[in-house]
């Protein structure tokens, strides 16, 4: 369950290659909740990520990781950047130590809840990575189809963070796009077998 | 000027606006600003706002935002620098007005977050 240098670069290949095909819908999915350029800003961070690590040798998941986290903060420019940004910058401190998927993941939500003070229900991210954290710390298999059910649960919230809250009850009804890519990151995440 | 200012807003000339119209009454206070992305589209860049604090003169600066990803890239600017920010999560043209013309008066900080207290909007 320890993830290696190599199985970490998949994961990020698959979810650059993921992003690329979907960066539309995310978009879409950003257009009536939120100002409409979620997939072109994941699309622009993942582009560099794939640029800085495709060709790269990488001593360390947790140098890898740093590298990740600091091509997001520079090149997403939404909400995103920094929230993702902090994501891997979190995992990077963690990998340090340990590359246990539960023990990065729960890193990676701790980042995310301090940077977006934010909560579960909130029809965000969180709302992703929470219950995978709860999972993955309860020593449960999570399945892609666990992961598309976290995803799916945000379209009956109303947004209370993020643009997305100036909608209010109007968010109703609409997947949330952060927690929709993140649906994807972890994903490509449970592929990747580590 | 002990204290400078620093605008951070997802477009360019809102940024630039904003510190067009506060300068007006404080032709003292360093005032710089982070608007848009790095590429010119609309958004905030942690790199943008780092230089805006690099480029103010002050070592202590009050930092006014438009929305809520400006905040959080302005948090994490403000975890790699080593001035001094005073964040503050007010309406972005009233509060920073309000600021810079108190500062421009020598008014000391306390009295100035006094002042910005009814103006909190976020």
């Amino acid at each position: 369950m320890a993830l290696t240098v190599e199985q970490a670069k998949t994961w990020l290949e698959d979810f650059y290659t993921e992003i690329e095909a979907q960066k539309q819908y995310l978009s879409d999915l950003d257009t009536p909740i939120g100002d409409g350029d979620h997939g072109n800003n994941m699309a622009r961070g993942m582009t560099a990520v794939h640029e800085d690590i495709s060709d790269a040798d990488f001593a360390s998941v947790s140098d890898l990781f740093k590298k990740v986290a600091m091509d997001l903060i520079s090149k997403v420019g939404g909400a995103s950047g920094p929230l993702y940004g902090t994501a891997f910058l979190e995992m990077s401190k963690t990998a340090a130590g340990s590359t246990e998927l539960k023990d990065l993941v729960s890193a990676a939500l701790a980042g995310i809840e301090k940077r977006g003070k934010a909560t579960t229900n909130e029809k965000t991210m969180i709302d992703v990575w929470s219950p995978m954290a709860e999972k993955l710390n309860s020593d449960e298999a999570v399945s892609e189809a666990d992961i598309d059910q976290f995803v799916e649960s945000t379209k009956d919230m109303v947004a209370t963070k993020g643009r997305a809250s100036y909608l209010g009850e109007r968010s109703v009804g609409h997947i949330d796009p952060g927690a929709m890519s993140s649906g994807y990151l972890l994903k490509a995440l449970v592929k990747v077998g580590a | 000027m002990a204290y400078g200012v620093v605008i951070v807003s997802h477009v360019e000339q809102i940024a630039e606006g904003v510190k067009n119209l506060i300068s007006q009454v404080a032709a003292d206070v360093p005032i710089t600003t982070a608007g848009g992305t790095d590429d010119h589209q609309v958004g905030t860049s942690m790199e943008k706002i780092q230089k805006a604090f690099d480029d103010n003169s002050a070592d202590e600066i009050l930092a006014f935002y438009d929305l809520g990803s400006a905040k959080m890239n302005l948090e994490m600017a403000i975890e790699f620098t080593d001035k001094q920010i005073h964040l503050y999560d007010v309406a972005l043209i009233e509060g920073s007005y309000t600021a810079t013309a108190l500062l421009e008066a020598g008014t000391k900080l306390d009295d100035i977050e006094v002042q910005l207290k009814p103006l909190k909007i976020k």
